[in-house]
C-alpha cells in the first residue's frame, strides 16, 4: 500500500489512558520534539486530582492535550484530529472531544472485558464492535502485547514491560506526524542512565512503534506540519509554572535580592515550589512551612529583613492568608503572593482550571486593604507577569497579587526567552544607616512622591524603629486612634495603590482597531481564545476588537477612555462575571459578560456563538 | 538587678564616616520613646525592665537585635523596645521570625507571646518552631487568662476557671506549656516568674545563651483580671514550700528552711524529708538538664493534687531541658552554601535557557 503523506497547518493530538499509563509523559515529549520542529503550540494537560484513581475507571483517566500548527496557535484546540485511548474509560471519557471522522488509536487490551466493565460499558458492549463509531477512522491495535513482543529479549519485569507501551504509542506518531525521535531518545537515556536496560527498552518500543506505523498497513495518510511563522530568534518550550519561578528568580537577580519563597503544598502551584527548591544557588531560600499561614508569614519576616518575599497557593490556600496579607499592606512591606487558582468554592475542582479569585484578590481582606493585582495571559507571559508583580512589590512598597491558573500553569507553548542584559533593572534601595547626627529623628513612614515609605531592614545603625499592625501616625508609624489621622491613611493606602497606575503601561488593543463597534475585553487564561474568536469574527467582516488586562489593580490609566471608543464591551470570563463588575463600577460602561464555569477553558467556536448571540441580544 | 545594670559589654560600632567607636548600652538605651500602656501592677512592666537590662550584656548592636510579638498584652512589648519590632498578627509571629531569621541569621530574634497567642491561635506554628529549633528566643507570658479582650478563660486556665466566657466553670483540660514543648522536641525548656526579677533575668539571659529555639514560660499576673493566679508560687508565706529552683547538677531541694527534697522511686518522684534523719542530699534526685525523660516528669509537677496530699509536688523552675541540636536557620543557610559549592554560582542566561532550544 502506497502511504500519501499530506500536509496540514494546524493538528490537535488527545492521548488518553489511565493515569498510570504515562500519557503526560507521551504528550510532554511529543510537545518537546514538535517544538523543536519549530511548530507554534499549546498544551492542556488533564488528569484526576487522585495520584491513583481506581485503574481502567472513567475518574482515573488522564488527558494531554497538544494543538500545533504552521500557523498562529493560541489556544489547545476545541476538539481534537486524534485521539489515543489506552483503555475504555480513556474512550469514554473523551470520544466528545474528538471531531467528526478524526481518528481513533485504540490499544484493543484495554477493550478486553474486565477493562469494559470497569468503564461501564458493560462486558458484552465492546464499543469497538458495535458500531457505534462509525463517523470515525478506528485504528485497533493490541499495544500492550506489541509491546510486550518488542521487549521479549530483555527480560524485564511485568511492570516494566507494562510501563514502556507509551512508548509504543509515541513512536507510532512520530511516523504518522514525520517526527524525529533523537530529542526523545537523548531524554530516555538520560531519565534512565541508571538503568541503562531500561533506557534501551524504553527506545527499542519507541523505534518499534515508528517501525510498527510504516510496515503494518493500517493508515492510508501520514501528515506533515511545516515549521511555522513564529518570528526570528531562540526558543525554548515552556509551561506556565515554569516561566513563573524564571519570572521570580529573575525578578529577584535584577533587583539584587536573595528571594525567600514561603509555600503549603496545594494543587496546582506546588510545581512552583518545587522548581523553586531546586535553584538554591540562584539565591533562593524555599520554605514549606506547615501551614498556608505560617507560608504567607515567613514570606512577610522575609521582607521584613529586605529579601524579596513571596508566598503562594490556591484558591482556598489564599482564602487563609487573607489576614496577614492585610499586614503585609499595613507595614507596607513588598510581599508576591501567587495564586494559582483552581475551580469551584471551598475544595471546588482542584485539577480544574477557572479564574474566579479576581473579587477575592480585590477585596478579600477585612477593613479597607488595596492590593496591586497582575495577571499572565499565556504560559510563557507568566514570565513577564511574575517579573512585573516583584518589580512593583519592590518599587511601591506593596502587596502585588500574581492570578495565573491551572490551565496556564500547566500550559505550555514555545518561548522567545529574554537575555538577562535586556531585563528591567528593579530600583531598590533600602533606608541608610545613621550616626546620630541627624537633625531629624528617622520617621518609618515618611513617603516619596509617590507614597512610597522607604524599606527600613534590622542590621541598619540609627533607624531602629517598631512597625504593626495597629492603625498608624502619618509618618511617625506609631500608633493612632485619632479619627482625622484613620480617614488620612485609609486613603493614603488606597492613593499608594492608585499612583501605581503611573508606573506601568498603557492599555493596548490587541486585535482590532481602538474604536468601532464592539470590544472583547478579557484577562488572565481566556486570552488565546479570545484572540483566536476575535480574529476569526474580524474575517467574517464584523467590527470588533480585543484588548486584554495584565494589570486590574491598578487599570492602566487608559483603559476608561479606550472602552468610552466602543458601543458594546463584552467581557468573557471562567467566572460568573468579575472583571466585568470591576469595569462597570469604576467606568460606569455597560459592559456584558459572557461566562462559562465548566473548570474548562473557552472554545473558539463556542466563544464566537456566544459574542454573537450576545450582541443579538443586545441590538 | 544591679548588678545587671552595671554589666556592660563594649561594643565596636561602625559609624557613618567610616571610623569604629567603642560604646556601651545601659538599660535606658532599650527603651523606646512610647509611653508603656500596661495596667498599673501589671506583670509585663517587671519582664519588660528585666530584658531592657539584660539587653546591654548581650553584646550586640541594638540594630541587630529584634522583637516580633503576635496580639495580645504580651504583643505590645516590641512598641516599647527600642530596637527593630514588629507587632504582628495573633498567633503568627513564630511563623515570622521564622521567614526573618532564615534569611537575616546573624540577627538576634526574640518572640514575645502569651498563653492564647502561643498555644490556641497560634499552637501550630509554636510546635513548628520548637521542632525545627529555629535560633529564636520565645518568651511566653502566661497569665491564664485572656487579657486584651477583657477577660475569657485561655487555653492554660485551670479546669473550673469562671471567667466571663466560662460564667459556670470552665469544662477544658488545660494545655502545658512546658510538657507540650519537650514533647514536640523543644531543645531548650525553662520557666521563670514576674515576681522573682532576679531569678527572671538569669534565665532571660540562659535562654538568649542557647542555640536553638529558647522556651521560657514567664508566669505573669494579670492583676485586673486574673490577679493572684500564681500566688502560690509568689506569695512570700507559700513560696518556699510550693516552688522549687532547678539548678544543673545540684539536688532537688526546696522549703523554708531547705528541708525537704524530692527523691526518684523508679519513674516516681517523692517528697521527702531531710529534717528527720531518714533522707540526705545525696539521696535525692540530682538535677541534669540534658536528660529529657526526667525533665518531662519534672514538667508534670503541674496538675497535682492539692497541697496536703502526699503526691503534691512543688512548681519547679530554672531550666528543665537545654541539649544542643543543629538550628533550622542554619541548617537551610548550610544547605544553600553547599548547593553553591558544588553547582556554582546560578547563571540566569543559562536558566533561562533551559535545557533544549531551537532557532527560528
Amino acid at each position: 500500500m502506497k502511504v500519501k503523506d499530506l500536509v496540514r497547518d494546524e493538528v490537535t493530538i488527545r492521548f488518553a489512558g489511565d493515569s498510570g499509563d504515562g500519557m503526560q509523559l507521551t504528550g510532554s515529549l511529543f510537545t518537546n520534539t514538535t517544538a523543536l520542529e519549530g511548530n507554534d503550540l499549546r498544551t492542556l494537560p488533564e488528569f484526576p486530582a487522585e495520584i491513583r484513581a481506581p485503574v481502567g475507571t472513567v475518574p482515573g483517566v488522564s488527558s494531554f492535550q497538544l494543538h500545533f500548527g504552521s500557523k498562529e496557535i493560541m489556544t489547545p484546540g476545541d476538539a481534537c484530529d486524534v485521539l489515543v485511548v489506552m483503555n475504555s474509560a480513556a474512550l469514554k471519557a473523551n470520544l466528545n472531544l474528538l471531531k467528526k471522522g478524526g481518528i481513533i488509536i485504540a490499544n484493543t487490551a484495554g477493550f478486553d472485558k474486565r477493562n469494559l466493565n470497569l468503564a461501564k460499558y458493560g462486558e458484552d458492549h465492546n464499543p469497538l464492535e458495535d458500531g457505534s463509531l462509525s463517523g470515525y477512522k478506528v485504528i485497533e491495535i493490541d499495544i500492550t502485547k506489541l509491546t510486550k513482543e518488542s521487549l521479549d529479549d530483555f527480560g524485564l519485569s511485568y511492570k516494566d514491560v507494562e510501563r514502556a507501551k507509551n512508548m509504543f504509542v509515541l513512536g507510532l506518531l512520530y511516523w504518522l506526524y514525520n517526527r524525529p525521535m533523537e530529542s526523545t531518545i537523548k531524554f530516555l537515556e538520560k531519565k534512565f542512565n541508571k538503568s541503562p536496560d531500561i533506557a534501551a527498552a524504553n527506545v527499542k518500543v519507541l523505534k518499534d512503534g515508528y517501525h510498527f506505523g510504516e510496515t503494518a498497513e493500517l493508515f492510508a495518510e501520514t501528515y506533515t506540519v511545516k515549521k511555522a511563522d513564529i518570528g526570528p530568534g531562540e526558543y525554548r518550550n515552556i509551561t506556565g509554572n515554569e516561566a513563573t519561578v524564571l519570572g521570580l528568580v529573575s525578578a529577584a537577580k535584577q533587583a539584587n535580592l536573595p528571594l525567600f519563597y514561603g509555600s503549603y503544598p496545594i494543587t496546582p502551584a506546588s510545581d512552583v515550589l518545587h522548581e523553586l527548591s531546586r535553584l538554591k544557588n540562584y539565591g533562593v531560600y524555599t520554605f514549606q512551612a506547615e501551614d498556608e499561614i505560617a507560608a504567607v508569614s515567613s514570606a512577610i519576616g522575609a521582607a521584613f529583613g529586605g529579601s524579596l518575599g513571596i508566598t503562594s497557593s490556591s484558591g482556598p490556600g489564599i482564602a487563609l492568608k487573607g489576614e496577614a496579607i492585610g499586614l503585609a499592606m499595613m507595614l507596607e512591606l513588598p510581599l508576591v503572593i501567587l495564586n494559582i487558582q483552581r475551580a469551584g468554592p471551598s475544595t471546588g475542582m482542584p485539577t480544574k482550571t477557572e479564574q474566579s479569585d479576581l473579587l477575592q484578590a480585590m477585596f478579600g481582606r477585612n477593613g479597607e486593604s488595596p492590593v496591586a493585582i497582575v495577571a499572565p495571559s499565556t504560559p510563557a507571559d507568566c514570565f513577564d507577569a511574575a517579573f512585573e508583580a516583584c518589580r512593583i512589590a519592590l518599587e511601591h512598597m506593596v502587596p502585588v497579587y500574581f492570578l495565573s491558573d491551572g490551565y496556564l500553569g500547566n500550559g505550555s507553548e514555545p518561548w522567545k526567552f529574554p537575555q538577562q542584559e535586556n531585563l528591567k533593572k528593579i530600583d531598590v534601595k533600602f533606608e541608610p544607616s545613621r550616626n546620630g547626627e541627624e537633625t531629624e529623628k528617622f520617621m518609618p513612614y515618611l513617603r516619596d512622591e509617590r507614597f512610597v515609605r522607604s524599606w527600613a531592614i534590622p542590621g541598619t545603625a540609627g533607624i531602629e524603629h517598631r512597625v504593626g499592625g495597629l492603625e498608624k501616625e502619618e509618618n511617625t508609624g506609631n500608633v493612632s486612634y485619632d479619627p482625622e489621622n484613620h480617614q488620612k491613611m485609609t486613603e493614603m493606602r488606597q492613593a499608594k495603590i492608585d499612583a501605581i497606575a503611573g508606573f506601568i503601561p498603557q492599555q493596548t488593543v490587541d486585535s482590532g482597531n481602538k474604536k468601532g463597534d464592539v470590544l472583547v475585553l478579557g484577562w488572565g487564561s481566556t486570552y488565546g481564545s479570545i484572540r483566536t474568536a476575535v480574529r476569526e469574527l474580524m474575517e467574517e467582516g464584523m467590527d470588533i476588537s480585543h484588548a486584554h488586562v495584565k494589570y486590574l489593580n491598578p487599570f492602566p490609566s487608559n483603559l476608561g477612555q479606550l472602552l468610552k471608543g466602543f458601543k458594546h464591551i463584552l467581557v468573557p470570563e471562567i467566572n460568573q462575571g468579575q472583571l466585568v463588575r470591576l469595569i462597570r463600577d469604576q467606568y460606569f460602561v455597560p459592559a456584558t459578560g459572557i461566562n462559562k464555569i465548566k473548570g474548562r477553558p473557552f472554545f473558539v467556536d463556542e466563544l464566537k456563538q456566544e459574542i454573537k448571540d450576545a450582541l443579538s441580544i443586545k441590538r | 538587678m544591679e548588678k545587671a545594670m552595671s554589666l556592660k559589654t563594649k561594643i565596636d560600632r561602625h559609624t557613618a564616616n567610616g571610623n569604629t567607636e567603642s560604646i556601651s548600652y545601659t538599660g535606658k538605651d532599650f527603651s523606646s520613646d512610647q509611653d508603656v500602656r500596661w495596667c498599673p501592677g501589671c506583670g509585663d512592666y517587671t519582664i519588660l525592665k528585666q530584658v531592657q537590662s539584660i539587653m546591654p550584656e548581650l553584646g550586640i548592636n541594638k540594630e541587630n537585635i529584634v522583637f516580633i510579638s503576635g496580639i495580645g498584652c504580651a504583643a505590645r512589648f516590641p512598641y516599647y523596645m527600642d530596637t527593630f519590632g514588629m507587632h504582628s498578627i495573633h498567633g503568627r509571629a513564630p511563623a515570622i521570625a521564622t521567614g526573618l531569621k532564615i534569611t537575616r541569621p546573624e540577627l538576634s530574634v526574640w518572640v514575645v507571646s502569651g498563653d492564647g497567642d502561643s498555644l490556641s491561635i497560634g499552637g501550630n506554628h509554636f510546635l513548628h518552631l520548637l521542632r525545627r529549633n529555629v535560633n529564636v528566643n520565645f518568651l511566653l507570658f502566661n497569665n491564664q487568662i485572656y487579657g486584651l479582650t477583657k477577660g475569657q478563660y485561655s487555653p492554660t486556665a485551670p479546669k473550673g476557671s469562671v471567667s466571663k466566657s466560662t460564667p459556670y466553670g470552665s469544662i477544658d483540660h488545660p494545655v502545658n506549656p512546658l510538657s507540650f514543648s519537650l514533647g514536640v522536641d523543644g531543645t531548650f525548656v525553662a520557666r521563670a516568674m514576674d515576681r522573682d526579677p532576679k531569678h527572671l533575668n538569669r534565665m532571660l539571659m540562659r535562654a538568649y545563651e542557647h542555640q536553638g529555639t529558647s522556651m521560657l514560660e514567664i508566669y505573669q499576673n494579670c492583676i485586673v483580671l486574673n490577679d493572684g493566679a500564681f500566688n502560690l508560687f509568689t506569695d512570700k508565706k507559700t513560696r518556699p514550700a510550693e516552688t522549687i529552683y532547678l539548678e544543673h547538677g545540684e539536688p532537688l531541694i526546696f522549703g523554708s528552711e531547705n528541708d525537704k527534697g524530692i527523691r526518684l522511686d523508679g519513674l516516681k518522684p517523692k517528697v521527702v524529708s531531710l529534717a528527720d534523719g531518714s533522707f540526705s542530699r545525696d539521696d535525692l534526685w540530682v538535677h541534669d538538664e540534658q536528660d529529657q525523660t526526667k525533665a518531662y516528669l519534672l514538667s508534670r509537677f503541674f496538675d497535682q493534687p492539692e497541697p496536703g496530699d502526699e503526691n503534691h509536688m512543688p512548681r519547679p523552675f530554672g531550666v528543665l531541658y537545654a541539649v544542643d541540636r543543629p538550628c533550622y536557620d542554619e541548617g537551610v543557610n548550610a544547605q544553600v552554601e553547599e548547593v553553591v559549592t558544588r553547582k556554582g554560582t546560578g547563571n540566569l542566561d543559562e536558566l533561562l535557557r533551559g535545557p533544549e532550544t531551537w532557532v527560528v
